[in-house]
């Protein structure tokens, strides 16, 4: 490389390269700083905000934050996939650093000392640790940052670090325990109207009839009725009389070309007999069979999973002089703009979105269908607001559910009894469908002349999204991935948190454990020998050392632990974890170690807080989780027919990172603990009962059936 | 249409409207009050918990006939951030929330628990909770932040 060639920009500096994108002085005092990344629930705005202000020396305080807005705010694509700190902030702090940069320049030369004497506090540029009465704000008409980044400042070390790495506490969280509107759900404006959709059934489904004076008269109060193709829509200036006949509504609506559905198919086993894109990543497998004694393989499945975010979807609208405006609580404001832009056939440029926070999301869910609910009704109302609020029913029926999936884990074992050929196959629906594209949007699909659904595309690991953590990370001298992407699925499927990596990690690790008891070797041990990675050896170490792990204990006591390991897509943070379970008909959870290592952590207490997050979550989706079908269509609609994990059921956890004010970049945390969570618990369940179950969640039913193998 | 008075956080109000209107539609809609949060509908999640004479109530599931002449105690009337109740300052000092969509309805089923029993072991917190769902998983910063008011209210009444 020449001297004079700029180092390569992060990505999403390279897309968004001027640094007023990013860094703004407007008001005396007040710094504006932009990210693209919305927050959902993972505490992101405030590790952001410790970033900027880390790198531009100012307090945080300081700091306006926005984010997530068509108008103002960098277009990130979408905040997923553990994404916004490992990519967007390594972004926000090269930008933020460059801008502290040029104003020290601009300051140097004004002032006449050398650059190397100046430095910043809180703003105001000091000389030799003197104030010298200038500060970002009386510096900042004649420093112009509408330039492009050139991504060459240095960025601090660690240990210069005075605000990223503490635990700056997050901002957003006062308003919410003391009962502010802190959701879109909560948002209000002049002359709103409040809107239902009754759902089209199926994809392709037709009215035949609908009973519009029915459910005038099923409603307590006046309500609209708009319709277009096959999209109908309730409204009325009172959500009580709105939601009650959305209630009854669809008992008033016939529908033909109405697909019936198999409920066999809730359960994963059929993705095998389906028509499927196939695609092998890595070596041709071995020409000839292993014999028996030195070949394992077993077959692991679990069923569709539900997002089931605690609030339902919303979406808010206002279509005025030509401009629709739109807030969501999506993960993509651009391609959402972008979707509806296709769906209203309207210019992108008269289309403002902009987030604003919701429930928890754990990634495609309805919110980009709710927002779309609410545009294409306010298009057909101008100048009033349009608020839609899914039902509890229709959040669960209706949005986009993360596919079942079928692995198998083939391995050819050495003399040693460690794997020398590795096959991770695997079976999915597809697990992203966002509607960026312009397909595979609720409202759209029910509207004349609908698109065709998004083509089943999926990008090659790492980091994969079925093939997500395919690739084990120990050291087997040859390892593929036989992924079998199938295109038509019961339900709608796209990204929940994890995406592939929960099942791939339990059949992976799944597998660890049985090959080390072939081996007679311990769980810990066995993985440890086929471990080269550092990194991934340590949080290994750390996870048995914080647990006391015990070598030797015996299997089908009744209390069992167990280890689950992946490095996230490959690329992301590492974390082990243990889990210490009893098992008599149902799984009690004890306790739950975690060790991870996430690289440089911006806020440790804001990582450990999504490492323990993973943690229940997979914990529920190990234990409980299962969306359940009948020929209608997801007939899981309410918390009852969908439980989840409550607090009575929920471990004893303890979290550690490893070397958080490390000079190592960032790696995205907020995924990395769900798959060795499932892995661990299915590791202790098996230890606990002596007989292993390859089919998730781990109920009560199969426990039985498990006992009587045993 | 019917006029309904009840008491709601310690202040006299009425509403004018459908006896059958959900308590929580009238907090939301009627009366501005936001905090109480709209989750299923079904009484199953308690993102809409309240205090109905003191007990913990899914106002989701509550006509509005059903609370005349009663009192009411919401999110709003818990504390205020100039003067938190304990249960706030401790889900604050813990982090204890991600979304925080769940955390109205837990800190108002939390104070029921605490009020009836200012010395709940965690295990007696953790199930008076099982009423309320949280999906994010802060479970164990939330049981940390309730142990820590318990503890807080203890020592005002031992003082």
């Amino acid at each position: 490389m020449s001297a004079s060639a700029a180092p390569a920009l992060p990505g999403m500096l390279r897309d968004n390269p001027r640094l007023d994108q990013w860094v703004r002085f407007t008001r005396p005092g007040q710094v504006t700083v932009s990210t693209g990344r919305v927050e959902i629930g993972q505490g992101v705005l405030t590790a952001m905000r410790q970033i900027a202000a880390e790198e531009l020396d100012v307090a945080p305080e300081r700091i306006l934050l926005q984010t997530g807005d068509t108008e103002l705010t960098p277009n990130e694509g979408y905040t997923a996939g553990s994404q916004s700190i490992q990519f967007g902030g390594v972004a926000l702090r090269l930008a933020c650093a460059e801008v502290r940069g040029l104003f020290l320049d601009h300051a140097a030369s004004q002032l006449g000392h050398a650059r190397a004497e100046l430095s910043v506090d809180d703003g105001a540029i000091l000389h030799r640790g003197q104030p010298t009465g200038q500060d970002f704000w009386t510096l900042a008409a004649m420093v112009d940052l509408a330039r492009e980044a050139t991504g060459r400042s240095p960025i601090k070390k660690a240990s210069e670090h005075r605000i990223v790495g503490h635990n700056l506490p997050r901002a957003d969280l006062a308003d919410k325990v003391f009962g502010g509107a802190a959701f879109l759900h909560d948002m209000t404006l002049d002359g709103m109207l409040h809107a239902r959709v009754v759902r089209q059934p199926r994809r392709g489904a037709t009215i035949r009839t609908i009973d519009e004076a029915a459910i005038r008269r099923a409603a307590k109060g006046p309500i609209e009725i708009v319709r277009d193709g096959n999209f109908v829509a309730i409204l009325g200036v009172d959500e009580t009389i709105v939601e009650a006949a959305a209630a009854v509504a669809p008992g008033y609506v016939a529908w033909d070309n109405i697909e019936a559905l198999n409920p066999f198919q809730e359960e994963a086993r059929w993705l095998l007999q389906q028509p499927s894109i196939d695609k092998t990543y890595g070596p041709p497998p071995p020409a000839d069979p292993a014999p028996a004694a030195r070949s394992y393989e077993a077959t692991y499945t679990r069923m569709h999973i539900a997002h089931a975010s605690i609030g339902p979807s919303c979406g808010l609208a206002l279509y005025r002089d030509g401009h629709l405006q739109v807030w969501t609580h999506c993960q993509g404001v651009y391609p959402l703009r972008a979707a509806l832009a296709r769906t209203l056939k309207l210019d992108p440029a008269a289309i403002s979105v902009k987030h604003v926070q919701g429930p928890g999301c754990y990634g495609h869910n309805g919110a980009d269908d709710a927002a779309a609910d609410a545009a294409v009704i306010a298009m057909r109302r101008p100048g009033q607001p349009v608020k839609v609020r899914w039902r509890r029913e229709e959040e669960f029926g209706f949005e986009p559910v993360s596919p079942a999936m079928v692995v198998t884990a083939r391995a050819v074992l050495d003399d040693s009894g460690k794997p020398a050929d590795w096959t991770t196959e695997i079976w999915s629906g597809r697990h992203t469908s966002r509607p960026g594209g312009g397909g595979n949007l609720l409202a759209a699909e029910a509207l004349p002349d609908p698109p065709p659904p998004p083509p089943a595309v999926e990008g090659p690991p790492p980091p994969g999204a079925g093939t997500r953590n395919g690739e084990p990370l120990y050291a087997f001298p040859a390892k593929r991935i036989v992924h079998h992407l199938i295109a038509e699925t019961p339900v709608r499927t796209s990204s929940l948190r994890g995406l592939g990596a929960t099942l791939n990690v339990y059949a992976i690790e799944s597998t660890m454990d049985e090959l080390a008891e072939r081996a007679g070797q311990d769980p810990v041990a066995y993985r440890l020998s086929v471990l080269t990675d550092p990194r991934a050896r340590k949080v290994v170490e750390h996870v048995a050392h914080m647990s006391a792990w015990h070598a030797g204990l015996p299997a089908g006591t009744g209390k069992g632990h167990g280890i689950g390991f992946a490095q996230y897509k490959n690329m992301a943070a590492y974390a082990a974890v243990i889990a210490e379970v009893e098992v008599d008909e149902i799984v009690r959870m004890l306790r739950v170690w975690c060790a991870a290592d996430a690289g440089l952590v911006i806020n440790p207490d804001g990582a450990i807080n999504q490492l323990e997050g993973g943690i229940v979550q997979g914990t529920s989706w190990a234990l409980k989780e299962g969306v359940r079908l009948d020929e209608n269509g997801i007939s899981s609609r309410d918390w009852e027919g969908y439980p989840v994990l409550r607090f009575s059921e929920v471990p004893e956890i303890a979290v550690e990172l490893i070397d958080p004010a490390t000079d190592r970049p960032p790696l995205g945390v907020g995924e990395a603990s769900g798959g060795p969570t499932v892995a661990a618990i299915g590791n202790a369940v098996a230890h606990a009962l002596g007989a292993r179950i390859r089919d998730l969640p781990l109920t009560r039913e199969r426990i039985m059936a498990a006992l009587l193998r045993t | 249409m019917q006029s309904i008075a009840f008491n709601l956080n310690g202040k006299p109000v009425s509403v004018t409207t459908d006896g059958d209107t959900p308590l929580l539609d009238v907090l939301r809609n009627h009366l501005g009050l936001v905090g109480s949060k709209f989750g299923c509908g079904l009484e199953q999640c308690g993102t809409c918990m309240v205090l109905i004479d003191g007990e913990p109530a899914k106002s989701c599931g509550k006509a509005l006939s059903t609370i005349a002449g009663r009192s009411v105690l919401t999110i709003e009337g818990l504390g205020t951030p100039e003067r938190p109740h304990p249960l706030q300052q401790a889900f604050l000092d813990e982090q204890a929330g991600q979304c925080g969509y769940c955390l109205p309805g837990i800190l108002i089923s939390a104070k029921a628990l605490l009020d009836r029993n200012p010395a709940a072991s965690r295990r007696e917190i953790a199930v008076a909770l099982d009423d309320n769902i949280c999906r994010c998983g802060s479970h164990a910063r939330i049981l940390r932040a309730v142990e820590r008011a318990a503890a807080q209210l203890r020592e005002g009444v031992s003082r």
